[in-house]
């Protein structure tokens, strides 16, 4: 990363997650992490400097959805904001983006989405080619599951990895007040239910999730003013890689690994990772796409396999991070979020605490 | 505990996307109807299938096609214990597959119809099931099955056929949604007969219809406040366009901005009950009610004059 | 503006019409992009990262398209973002992929906005209607035909003001190859007996709805100081948004577009907007909003829109040109249309603007673009020197 570049931390975080929530629209489920990051940043309001959301209006089936976010948010007097159609860790990166060109100090992000509203697994498929796949209407699940049979083929991973993945990451979960599912059971429990995806089960498929999640940026000494121990951003970068599953190669994730080398993962210690892990056989590739070491704690959130807020579960995996590094649990970490089908793309961010 | 208000909604394109392929994609659904796999040749001698217009790596555009197949080998499968009938291939519980054909160097996703998960394996051959009437798609396959299960009907292509240039994808998303908190508190309002505002904490300003915050501050709207069924017509449009909407009355028809007495914010309604040509701004305007009343905006048809003299332009200027 | 220099080096466009049969997706996105990368001399290696911008995933039926068009744009292995603000997107893009540069992450970015509308329909795409929400009975044109009259009313501009601007953009057009309408025998009296749609807007006082991409390569300063390829340099940008419904909110002249419009002025040293332009391409999709983004956008006194508009000083020989590509009024791809409007700048201060040509005399431009409830706005200023 060019040193010319700004230092940027996250400052606030907060997350706001429900199982099918039958009560609250998308902007009840914004308006409190937005209030609750702001005021943790200690920011005003009004002097956040740039606003950007992340969102897909496909999940409520309607075209300008992310309109209505907008009123959660205070634009008024007038804001300078923008938005992606794209997983909200993206929407931080344009913000990182408008921080390093230097007209604002500080941010405001915030991805959200209902994925109860639709068939998530089924919405997806728009994603696909329009002209060999999608009128063929395979679910994300589907698709997911022939990549955990790739990589099951390869020796990439195995069906025991598989249950340590969920087993672990369900029982933290359990530990998270934001978390949806989590349970304690026994990598060996989960291999004796049923497998319903061949190859994965249940507890390797991230539940459906209703939820918004927010975080606030700021710049050099903004950063330190609005937070005790700010988690600065060292480096972020993303890749894409082509849409056919037949032309990647599923068993690796190659725009994780460059998009990893770009942002200096291996230039320090990983002392935690939180992974957009959707299917537990994407934490294998990851880790190994990441070059991270056995022994570094992945998910201790109990990552997506807990709660799948989607179009806000990679900007959570930042704040998951960021809130060990704030808390001091950590001085170093890694965060990724992916979309597209089978990890298609890829960004990765890594995250420290101050290094005096 | 009241019911939550949830209504189906269903997202789809009348008869479906037209989507024009262009040439490379043309060409291989036109091979499919022709009962033929072709792939494509990229930039580094690797033969694409399904074929891609672009070299994937190097962006190049792409022109030799190669034939392949018909038969090919599972590099990786899974299985659909409960199809999504009307949607993916088969009704009855299949095997989606990545399908590498011979000669091809990528695999292709299509389903296999075997009649168990035991049937199928990484490394099985399969051969294509073609359906008798074909039209240009990849769906011009029924499924793959085992090689050699069945014998292989290799279709002969229409003589004189026109090259295939498009499909018609029809896409139909079905939604449960709900109106929110704010929302409903608001449509509860209007099944009995109350139009029920509502603002924040720290403002005086009532938003009707509410849809939970104050969008000035972003603070949750808690406070309800009932206003009229009565209002000023701050500005409007004379609707020509015929069809436009199934609840749309005969044209013209005119569509206003109303400030009720008591909101703040305008509510867009339909004006009946006089000449297109003699609304105006100004005009005061009561609602009127459905026979029956439910929690949902068409409990108010739409506007009428209620012969109270024109509100003066000054007094509702902010808002026009 | 805030950050590094840079400039667009590259145009392309794609000639936008009703329905393009010919080509998928991909291919109508990639006719701009070759097209803009030839004109800065570059090849798909050179580019850096690439930004896409559409407006609602609903009008192709693709959800999320950068993951189909990674490969047609060359983005494999690189970073693509894809932006989505509504009807300004296109102008928003082009800013996103700016600032990329102006922040010194990238030398080179490919950016691309489009539309392929006829896939579906663009009235339906507009208008679906969703539960709980007011049923939308009037349309698109329905929405705005009120605001428009509201101007009226304020202005006491008269009745035919609108019409001037449907003729005078799509005389315009005929001389740009790649706008969708061209309407040789348009006049006054053809635009006054089309049919009426929205009291008091005409079937010729609106948008066509079109198919096509618009696509720009934006380099750094050094990037572009090494180029052969004419420069626009970017001397400001901005964005600006506010709620679509609040109590007290002025609809008709936004304040989110006078303050868009006041920040780009300030970055790019612009006090006379009429004076220190030579050329303005604002989105105008229904002939009224001439008169009111002119007054909006400080070209004169509120209330004095249409009196600009009347005396020609927006016609291609007035001095101040609004739109001489023809305007959003003669092509309108919806995604694409706010990086028509922000390329067609470009274009003018590059002197690439062929029979459309503006006489520079400042060398400065403005392009403009918004959308949702007019409540989106996004804006840039482009010279053809560098900043003082």
């Amino acid at each position: 990363m060019s040193p010319a570049l700004r230092d940027v931390a996250v400052v606030g975080f907060a997350q706001n997650l429900a199982d099918h929530d039958r009560e609250r629209n998308e902007v009840e489920f914004i308006i409190p992490v937005v209030r609750d990051a702001i005021a943790q940043s200690g920011i005003p309001r009004h002097d956040i400097g740039f606003t950007v959301s992340g969102s897909c209006d496909y999940l409520s089936g309607g075209p300008f959805t992310f309109v209505q976010g907008l009123d959660a948010v205070g634009a008024w007097p007038p804001i300078k904001e923008s938005h992606v159609e794209m997983d909200a860790a993206w929407a931080l990166y344009e913000a990182w983006v408008s921080i390093q060109v230097g007209d604002v100090d500080s941010a405001l992000i915030y991805g959200f989405g209902k994925s109860s509203l639709g068939d998530v697994h089924e919405i997806f498929n728009l994603m696909n080619d329009p002209y060999s796949v999608m009128p063929l209407w395979p679910s994300t699940v589907d698709l997911a599951a022939l990549q955990a049979c790739a990589a099951i083929a390869a020796d990439v991973t195995n069906e025991r990895e598989l249950a340590e993945v969920a087993s672990r990451s369900h029982t933290a979960a359990l530990a998270n007040p934001h978390a949806i599912a989590g349970r304690d059971a026994s990598a060996d429990v989960l291999l004796a239910e049923p497998v319903t995806h061949v190859p994965l089960r249940d507890a390797d498929i991230a539940p459906i999730t209703d939820g918004a999640a927010a975080i606030v940026l700021a710049a050099g000494d903004l950063a330190r003013k609005a937070s005790s121990r700010p988690a600065w951003i060292r480096g972020i970068e993303h890749r894409i890689e082509p849409l056919a599953l037949g032309v990647r190669d599923l068993t690796r994730s190659e725009s994780t690994r460059l998009a990893a080398e770009a942002a200096g993962v291996a230039d320090g210690p990983v002392e935690v990772a939180e992974l957009h892990t959707q299917f537990s056989h994407e934490e294998p590739i990851l880790r190994a796409a990441l070059g991270l070491a056995p022994d570094v704690p992945v998910n201790p959130s109990g990552g997506p396999l807990g709660a799948n807020p989607i179009m806000a579960t990679g900007l959570i995996r930042i704040g998951e991070v960021a809130t060990r590094i704030t808390a001091g649990d950590v001085s170093r970490g890694v965060a990724h979020a992916t979309q597209g089908p089978c990890l298609q793309q890829n960004l990765v961010c890594v995250l420290e605490g101050e290094t005096n | 505990m009241t019911e939550v208000l949830l209504e189906q909604h269903v997202l789809e394109y009348p008869g479906g996307y037209t989507r024009s392929t262009g040439p490379v994609v043309g060409r291989f659904l036109t091979g499919l109807r022709d009962g033929r796999f072709e792939g494509i040749r990229g930039g580094d001698g690797t033969v694409i299938v399904p074929p891609t217009e672009y070299d994937p790596y190097t962006a190049a555009a792409l022109s030799e096609f190669v034939e392949v197949g018909p038969a090919g080998v599972v590099t990786a499968w899974t299985w659909v214990a409960e199809p999504r009938v009307g949607k993916q291939p088969l009704d009855r519980p299949f095997a989606w597959a990545l399908i590498k054909l011979d000669g091809a160097d990528t695999a292709m996703l299509h389903a296999v119809a075997v009649d168990a998960p035991d049937a199928m394996s990484v490394g099985l051959r399969v051969q294509p099931r073609w359906r008798t009437e074909r039209i240009g798609s990849i769906r011009d396959i029924e499924a793959f099955v085992p090689e050699g299960s069945e014998p292989l009907v290799v279709p002969s292509p229409e003589p004189d056929a026109e090259p295939v240039t498009g499909i018609v994808t029809p896409t139909r998303l079905d939604y449960e949604i709900n109106a929110g908190i704010a929302p409903s508190k608001y449509l509860r309002g209007l099944a009995e007969g109350k139009v029920i505002g509502q603002r924040a904490v720290d403002s005086d300003q009532v938003y009707v219809p509410p849809r939970g915050s104050d969008p000035t501050s972003g603070e949750p709207t808690e406070i309800e406040v009932e206003v009229a069924d009565v209002g000023t017509v701050t500005t409007f449009c004379v609707v020509n366009v015929p069809g436009l909407s199934e609840l749309a009355p005969e044209i013209p028809y005119v569509c206003a901005q109303i400030l009720l007495d008591g909101a703040n914010t305008a509510w867009f309604g339909l004006i009946q009950g006089l000449p297109a040509d003699e609304v105006r701004m100004g005009l005061r305007v009561k609602a009127v009610w459905a026979d029956e009343l439910i929690p949902n905006a068409a409990s108010i048809k739409w506007f009428e004059p209620n012969g109270e003299p024109d509100t003066p332009y000054e007094s509702y200027r902010e808002y026009a | 503006m805030a950050g590094q220099l840079t400039a667009v080096i590259g145009v392309g466009q794609t000639r936008h019409v009703t329905a393009r049969h010919d080509v998928s997706i991909a291919g109508l996105v990639r006719e701009a992009a070759v097209e803009a990368l030839e004109d800065a001399g570059m090849d798909w290696s050179d580019i850096d990262a690439v930004v896409i911008g559409k407006a609602p995933d609903m009008f192709e039926g693709v959800v999320m398209p950068e993951m189909y068009l990674a490969d047609a744009l060359g983005a494999t292995n690189k970073p693509m973002l894809r932006v989505h603000t509504a009807g300004s997107v296109g102008g928003s893009t082009a800013i996103v992929a700016s600032k990329l540069v102006a922040a010194g992450i990238h030398e080179r970015v490919l950016t691309v906005a489009f539309e392929k509308q006829s896939e579906s329909n663009a009235t339906w795409g507009l208008t679906v209607a969703m539960p709980f929400q007011a049923p939308l009975v009037a349309g698109a044109g329905g929405y705005f035909a009120p605001l428009i009259r509201a101007y009226m009313a304020r202005s006491g501009a008269p009745r035919h003001i609108g019409h001037l601007v449907a003729v005078k953009d799509r005389l315009a057009a005929l001389r740009n190859p790649k706008a969708h309408l061209h309407l040789p025998d348009i006049d006054l009296k053809m635009v006054e007996e089309s049919f009426l749609l929205w009291d008091p807007l005409r079937y010729l006082d609106v948008c066509p709805s079109s198919d096509g991409a618009m696509a720009l390569v934006i380099g750094s300063e050094q990037v572009a100081d090494a180029s052969s390829s004419p420069k626009a340099w970017i001397h400001g940008t901005a964005m600006r948004s506010e709620p679509t419904m609040f109590a007290g909110r002025d609809q008709v002249s936004p304040q989110a577009g006078k303050d868009c419009a006041a920040d780009v002025y300030e970055q790019a040293g612009i006090t006379n907007p009429r004076e220190d332009f030579d050329v303005a391409e604002v989105y105008v999709p229904f002939s009224w909003y001439e008169p009111m983004w002119l007054e909006n956008l400080g070209f004169c006194a509120e209330g004095d829109g249409w009196k600009l508009t009347e005396a020609g000083a927006t016609a291609p020989d007035g001095d101040i040109p609004w739109n001489p590509s023809g305007g959003v009024l003669s092509s309108n791809p919806i995604g694409a249309s706010g990086m028509i409007r922000f390329g067609e700048a470009a274009q003018q201060v590059r002197e690439r603007a062929g029979d459309y040509q503006v006489e520079l005399k400042t060398g400065k431009a403005l392009g403009q673009a918004y959308g949702g409830g007019s409540q989106f706005f996004s804006m840039w200023v482009v010279g053809n020197r560098k900043p003082e």
